[in-house]
């Protein structure tokens, strides 16, 4: 078209010229006016007949384009405003998330209507504020891409009311046999509201039958309590009154009912200020873990001498025939705790045979610990009987042609049963298989139908903590995928088909909340807990004589090497639940530090026998079935023993876990579940890739994490400033910085540090710090910002383990500062040392001169890498996601800094101490991290680095930390420490 | 031959040349109708290899810096290492055509020219790099200060800032000392182009060069005092490039010896280049003449006292490692020598210290063969030398935890290996349309010179 051709007026040049404005009059703006295709044509220098042809192509064309369909956005204003949601605002919902039958109460931030992040809730007994990692991936969970996302009988998708349907048939052909031959299995049932559902069923259909498993039960908990009480009990530990502790091969620091509670007690007992209150840990166990880690004295041993190890301090603490040689390991302890009765505590771990359960509590009740630092209640889950029969029970009657319907709500038993039970192959047996599952998993591909799960975050429930507390289990979302909870599932069975989840878990409470039921209902979802509802403890009889040795420990005659295997679930990805979960797959584990994988664990001893190197693939004969998996070296590890964590070798956990690992329970027995003597190792001569975050253990003499002994500590309180020289802040010729009205600073008590890794996914999940994936990982790119760094002294037999949690030190004098060619690091009037990922072009020197290296590169895309389109609702809008080739590191949580000062502004005030809370803080279970203002004389971080083991890491190269650490102080028995210097 | 290499004193130009068969002779090798195979095979190779960087650096730019090596602990692999051997190897065309026109040495000028061309080309070489290693290298201009609307500067704390300005004043003066010095030599070529086309393009190059005194008068001064500038830039450009690592706080990078040292590193990386380049050039278009053991002699002896100079360096290092009494910087050498790069380390030392030392023995100074082994062992050495102190230093800094190892991918490889080829085409290229050596300078170098005393600046001994 040429754009010279004059544009003549439509009609006759004789008509009155009309114009509307100043450029029409002058000849801009008449095309608007007209119309006709015959004058467009002659515009565009064609004829008529030309222009409609183009005219139809393009409109056929256009009628092409709708072949791609655009996405639907819409804006529509609220036709009804929802209460209190402010655009830019969040809500916190209180709810549980249970896992294995075990609440923690959580605080679930909502953005616009969609969950972002987890935090604890300060009223739950569980959780005290505090959350464990699986707590914080949570989140992750509910927005995995992988989920399954339809009702499917036989593959194919079907709606709900064709599941009712196939369900009132299969309960029609159930009532003329009352029941017979309709069989549900469940995980752990905690919810009070499940149960009472279930019961019912059962009184209706006295001929069906309940099942429970789940591999990390706790079978040996409640046989314990019934060989010493003649009855299951649970167990509450009371940690914060207990001097002495001593763990028997139990992690209850890092796992377990109520650890995060634990974890607090424990920790709020290790102030060296407070010589009185400090407790002292010992601890026994087979796999170096966490409590290990934490404790004061660590004797490793394998999991079948524990027993002989509890019954020789059994002997000695007069609750029993004294043993043959107790060690002096043994002596100590017993001493010790003679010494504090009343005030000490032994803990048998979950997956100890009930024989040391039954020991632990016979110690506790001669020291008379029984009522004090140990409380006896009635169990937590609905039921709490052995799982692992009933699962056989189950699998005998398959095997019979006796099951007819089986419902499996949750849980995956074909991937976690042992291989030896042979759930699979009777599953098959089955006439109807209903798999109700979050994921269309090793079960659902056995199953007829198979209903998608409502996550906890979509569903109504209800749960009860390690005490027995009640809370409401409230959905944060719709559910995503129109998923289902259990209870729907099981109302399906009943009268009520179309009652929901929330119509059932009122109706359950509806006569057991105090008051008005509104009103206490409102409350109790306000609050997550229900007041009052904790079970009292029980004032069991004292066990009278010691239960005979277990037969499942036989010890192997002295000499002969026998190699013990030992099954734990997996300290991040769990019992393999969480496998499809990039946050924990790329966690680094609490002490090995591996990701994504999971493998052989040995001593170095035992390595060495067998010539066995890290990475090293090697067959595993056990009871006559193998698996293949890679060797890991771990030092403390028990001799003669190797562990491997269960949950790995999924076939079908979606696109990040299927496939990853070697899956233990292959190897599992139903009757050792927990492992037992018998493991021949076999070298392939192949290698595999193992990937860690940590390749180098030792701190090759610097002064990294400083500690020292109790007593020591007395003597040089200042001990930790003595370890390495550090220049006074004013030796420098430069002006420092200009303190502004705030000066942020970050305390961490490495004393209190259990080294669980909570902060580090809580960081991930705040500040959208996306994972990478394996081979990354082994390049050495992970993104954690906080990380934890594992740091071995003494032997490698049995070293010390010191952790070190490390997030950006935010120095007064940043050396990446400097090196930054741009100015994308800066330096903020409150100190902290901010990031500008828009002016970052990737020259990496800031990172390379971070003496901390704690700055992470988006060496790829990452944020896009591993991201489905669902995953977006995960991002935390309040944080920048970060593109490729950006230099980012942690902030102190800026985006929480500047709410509570927006807040604080406001209200014209300052912001107060602890009113900015970091997301690693918030998450802390021991309380290791307070953050705070240092222009503020009474706020807590000032007060914690006003103490003398206040100090900086690597201080002495002028960089002014804001980030301190308050040095360890472990709490040792001098005879004990006597003994081994001897020895040494 | 043998009875030349024994005695002490060589002409820096074979005696029997006139104007006419020096000005024939170089001039013959641009204006030849015949290309040699010899080159075909050789650019050839350059480019081929030119076209891997390429593919390299297209991989590089879609997908991300992590298709390289590079990760945690070493934030700068290869991309740094290369950078700095390059800018090394450019620095000894400066050092031959300033500082040696300056202090009188004749012998210079058969070198100069394409001393000064390897300079360019190094010099465009390492100049790839620092855009190539950014994360986000589209934006690689906000390290220049340009006015924008955001009033946002570059940071002129940052070494990688004065690098910036260092590199390009260097680029910029290189490139105008070269091409100032070839104007005579491109009128000479138009003069005696037959093509069209060359006389055409020459003709534009030699920009108006008539040769009138008013010309030489003026080009003198222009050249002399373009040798002035460049005389510091020797010095200044390697030392900022020292400055990356010393102004950082990692051990194995902050020492104050780096500069000194770095600027005798490049002087030797570069000479060590010139011969390299030299020695097989003058073989194959028999420029013996020209080229003589003179010159190679010089420049071995050149070497092996920068040589001498780097190796002082090390030793300094080293003992200030265990002077400091910092753990970390005493453990940073230990970890040179014994940790996982062990052999990058050795390898240097007998590389960089060792080998240069048969240079004090004149048989070997007055082997070409010879000195080409020792030339291609010392650039070989000169990259160890700074692969050891950007990945050794970084691999293993303060925090054990944060410890990791580096190891180069193909596409580390493809790049680097792809920025030889890139060199050696150019310098093909270079050789093949512009005169190797200068002209007019050689002229002045025959006994007809002396004859001619409008000129006669320079006397024969």
């Amino acid at each position: 078209m040429s754009r010279d051709r004059p544009l003549l007026p439509a009609y006759g040049a004789e008509r009155p010229r009309y114009w509307r404005s100043l450029e029409e009059l002058h000849g801009a703006g008449i095309v608007a006016e007209r119309d006709s295709a015959a004058e467009l044509a002659e515009a565009a220098g064609l004829d008529r007949r030309e222009l409609v042809k183009y005219l139809g192509v393009s409109f056929a064309m256009a009628g092409l384009t709708a072949c791609t369909r655009q996405p639907a956005e819409k804006i529509v204003p609220y036709v009804r405003q929802p209460e209190e949601i402010v655009p830019g605002k969040p809500l916190f919902f209180a709810t549980a998330m249970s896992l294995s039958g075990y609440a923690t109460g959580l605080l679930v931030e909502s953005h616009m209507g969609r969950p972002t992040k987890a935090e604890g809730n300060p009223l739950h007994p569980a959780s005290l504020g505090a959350t464990d990692t699986f707590s914080q991936a949570a989140l992750y969970d509910l927005y995995d891409p992988d989920r399954s996302q339809s009702i499917t009988y036989l593959d194919e998708i079907r709606a709900w009311p064709a599941f009712l349907s196939a369900m009132r048939l299969a309960l029609e052909k159930a009532r003329t046999k009352k029941g017979e031959g309709l069989r549900i299995l469940t995980e752990t049932v905690g919810s009070p509201t499940l149960g009472a559902q279930l019961l019912a069923l059962l009184r209706e259909l006295p001929g069906a039958r309940w099942h429970q498993w789940e591999p990390n039960n706790r079978d040996r908990v409640w046989a314990g309590a019934s060989a010493a009480f003649g009855q299951p009990a649970e167990t509450v530990l009371r940690v914060d009154r207990a001097d002495v502790i001593l763990s028997l091969d139990a992690d209850f620091l890092a796992c377990g009912p109520g650890h995060l509670r634990s974890v607090r007690e424990f920790s709020a007992r290790r102030r060296p200020r407070d010589r009185q209150r400090f407790n002292r840990l010992y601890a026994v166990e087979s796999t170096p873990g966490v409590t290990g880690a934490c404790a004061d004295h660590r004797l490793a041993l394998r999991a079948s001498d524990v027993e002989a190890f509890a019954r020789s301090v059994a002997g000695l603490v007069g609750a029993g025939a004294a043993a043959a040689a107790p060690n002096d390991f043994a002596r100590a302890v017993a001493e010790d705790l003679k010494s504090h009765r009343g005030r000490s505590l032994v803990v048998a771990g979950d997956d100890q045979p009930a024989a040391i359960h039954a020991l632990a509590h016979a110690i506790n009740a001669s020291l008379g610990n029984a009522g004090e630092t140990v409380l006896a209640t009635d169990p937590v889950p609905v039921r709490a009987e052995s799982q692992i029969d009933s699962l056989r029970q189950l699998v005998a009657d398959m095997d019979k042609g006796q099951v007819d319907t089986l419902i499996i709500l949750g849980g995956n038993p074909v991937f976690t049963s042992p291989a030896d039970v042979g759930f699979a192959r009777a599953f098959e047996k089955v006439a109807l298989r209903i798999h109700l599952g979050t994921h269309q998993d090793e079960t659902s591909a056995l199953c007829h139908w198979h209903v998608p799960e409502a996550h906890f975050l979509e569903s109504w429930s209800d749960a009860r903590a390690f005490d027995g507390t009640a809370s409401i289990v409230q959905p944060l979302i719709a559910p995503l995928y129109g998923g289902k909870t259990a209870h729907e599932v099981l109302a399906a069975l009943s009268d009520q088909p179309e009652f929901s989840s929330h119509d059932l878990v009122r109706e359950y409470w509806k006569d057991k909340l105090s008051g008005d039921f509104e009103t206490a209902w409102r409350r109790a979802l306000h609050d997550g807990v229900i007041a009052g509802t904790a079970f009292s403890p029980k004032s069991l009889p004292s066990p009278k004589s010691l239960p005979p040795s277990s037969a499942s420990a036989p010890n192997p005659e002295p000499g002969a090497v026998s190699l013990e295997i030992r099954f734990r679930p997996d300290p991040t990805i769990y019992d393999g639940r969480f496998g499809n979960n990039g946050w924990l797959q790329e966690l680094p584990k609490p002490i090995s530090k591996l990701t994504w994988d999971n493998a052989v664990m040995l001593a170095p001893k035992t390595a060495e026998r067998l010539s066995l190197a890290n990475e090293e693939v090697v067959k595993l004969e056990y009871l006559g079935r193998s698996i293949e998996a890679p060797v890991w070296i771990l030092p403390g590890h028990a001799e003669n023993a190797a562990t491997l964590h269960f949950g790995y070798g999924r076939t079908r956990a979606g696109r990040l876990g299927t496939g990853v690992g070697s899956n233990a329970n292959a190897l599992r027995t139903a009757d050792a579940p927990a492992g037992g003597h018998g493991l021949q190792i076999v070298k392939t001569g192949r290698t595999y890739s193992l990937a860690t975050t940590q390749n180098h253990d030792v701190m090759e003499g610097r002064a990294l994490v400083r500690s020292a002994t109790l007593e020591e500590f007395e003597r040089h309180p200042k001990f930790a400033h003595e370890m390495a020289e550090e220049p006074e802040p004013d030796m420098t010729m430069y002006a420092s910085y200009p303190r502004n009205e705030y000066a942020w600073a970050m305390a961490i008590d490495l004393n209190a540090c259990t080294g669980c890794n909570a902060c580090v996914v809580a960081c991930q999940a705040e500040n959208n710090i996306p994972f990478v994936g394996k081979d990354q990982v082994s390049r050495g790119r992970a993104m954690h910002w906080l990380r934890i760094d594992r740091y071995y002294s003494g032997s490698p037999d049995n070293p010390t383990t010191h952790h070190q949690p490390l997030p950006c030190m935010q120095c007064e004098n940043a050396p990446c500062e400097l090196v930054c060619p741009v100015g994308a690091t800066v330096h903020s009037a409150e100190g902290l040392n901010d990031m500008v990922y828009n002016r970052c072009v990737g020259t990496r020197y800031c990172s390379n001169n971070c003496p901390y290296k704690v700055r992470h590169f988006n060496f790829y895309h990452y944020s896009t890498k591993f991201r489905a389109p669902s995953m977006r609702m995960l991002a935390n809008p309040d944080v920048t996601v970060r593109w490729r080739g950006v230099m980012e590191k942690c902030t102190y949580c800026v985006q929480r800094i500047n709410e509570a000062k927006i807040t604080a502004e406001k209200r014209d005030r300052r912001v107060r101490d602890g009113e900015i809370v970091t997301a690693c803080q918030q998450a802390c279970p021991a309380e290791a991290i307070v953050f705070g203002d240092l222009a503020d004389s009474e706020s807590r971080v000032v007060r914690r680095r006003s103490t003398p083991v206040n100090y900086s890491l690597l201080g002495e190269l002028g960089t002014r930390p804001r980030t301190t650490y308050l040095a360890e102080v472990r709490n040792p028995n001098p005879a004990l420490l006597a003994e081994e210097s001897k020895r040494s | 031959m043998s009875d030349r290499r024994e005695s002490r004193y060589v002409p820096v130009i074979e005696p029997g040349h006139t104007f006419a068969s020096v000005t024939d002779k170089i001039s013959s090798i641009v204006l030849g109708r015949k290309t040699p195979l010899f080159w075909v095979v050789g650019f050839g190779i350059g480019f081929a290899l030119t076209m891997g960087m390429l593919y390299a650096v297209g991989v590089l730019f879609f997908r991300g810096i992590g298709v390289w090596g590079v990760n945690e602990p070493v934030g700068w692999g290869f991309a740094i290492v290369n950078f700095v051997w390059w800018i090394g190897i450019g620095h000894a065309g400066t050092l031959i055509s300033a500082i040696l026109l300056l202090l009188r040495q004749e012998w210079r000028t058969s070198i100069n020219r394409f001393a000064e061309a390897m300079t360019l080309f190094a010099v465009a070489q390492a100049g790839l790099y620092p855009i190539l290693h950014l994360g986000r290298p589209w934006l690689a201009y906000w390290l220049l200060p340009y006015p924008n609307t955001m009033a946002l500067w570059p940071q002129f704390r940052s070494p990688l800032v004065w690098d910036v300005f260092a590199v390009s004043t260097y680029a910029t003066v290189s490139l105008l000392f070269w091409y100032v010095g070839l104007i005579p030599d491109l009128a000479t070529l138009r003069d005696r182009a037959k093509k069209k086309t060359a006389q055409i393009i020459y003709g534009m190059l030699a920009m108006g060069w008539r040769g009138s005194a008013m010309h030489w008068h003026r080009y003198e001064m222009a050249y002399l005092l373009l040798a002035g500038i460049a005389t510091p830039l020797v010095v200044s450009v390697h030392t900022v490039v020292s400055f990356d690592f010393t102004i950082g706080i990692i051990p194995g990078w902050h020492s104050t010896i780096f500069p000194p040292y770095f600027v005798a590193g490049a002087i030797y990386g570069g000479f060590a280049m010139v011969l390299t380049i030299a020695i097989p050039l003058r073989t194959l278009y028999h420029l013996e003449d020209f080229v003589t053991l003179r010159h190679l002699r010089n420049m071995a002896k050149i070497l092996l006292a920068t040589g001498l100079i780097v190796g002082y360096g090390y030793m300094v290092e080293i003992f200030m490692s265990w002077y400091s009494g910092s753990p970390y910087e005493k453990y940073m050498t230990w970890n040179r020598m014994t940790g996982p790069y062990w052999a990058v380390f050795w390898g240097l030392m007998l590389c960089n210290i060792v080998t240069p030392q048969f240079l004090w023995f004149r048989s070997i100074r007055s082997n070409p063969w010879g000195l080409w082994v020792i030339a291609l062992i010392v650039n070989v050495g000169m990259w160890l030398e700074r692969f050891v102190i950007v990945v050794t230093s970084l691999h293993r800094d303060y925090l054990p935890s944060s410890w990791g190892m580096y190891f180069p991918t193909k596409f580390d490889w493809m790049t680097y290996v792809g920025t030889i080829g890139f060199f050696v085409a150019l310098f093909f290229l270079f050789i093949r349309f512009l005169p190797m050596i200068s002209i007019f300078e050689m002229r002045t170098l025959v006994p007809e010179a002396e004859l001619a005393p409008a000129d006669g600046k320079r006397k024969e001994p």
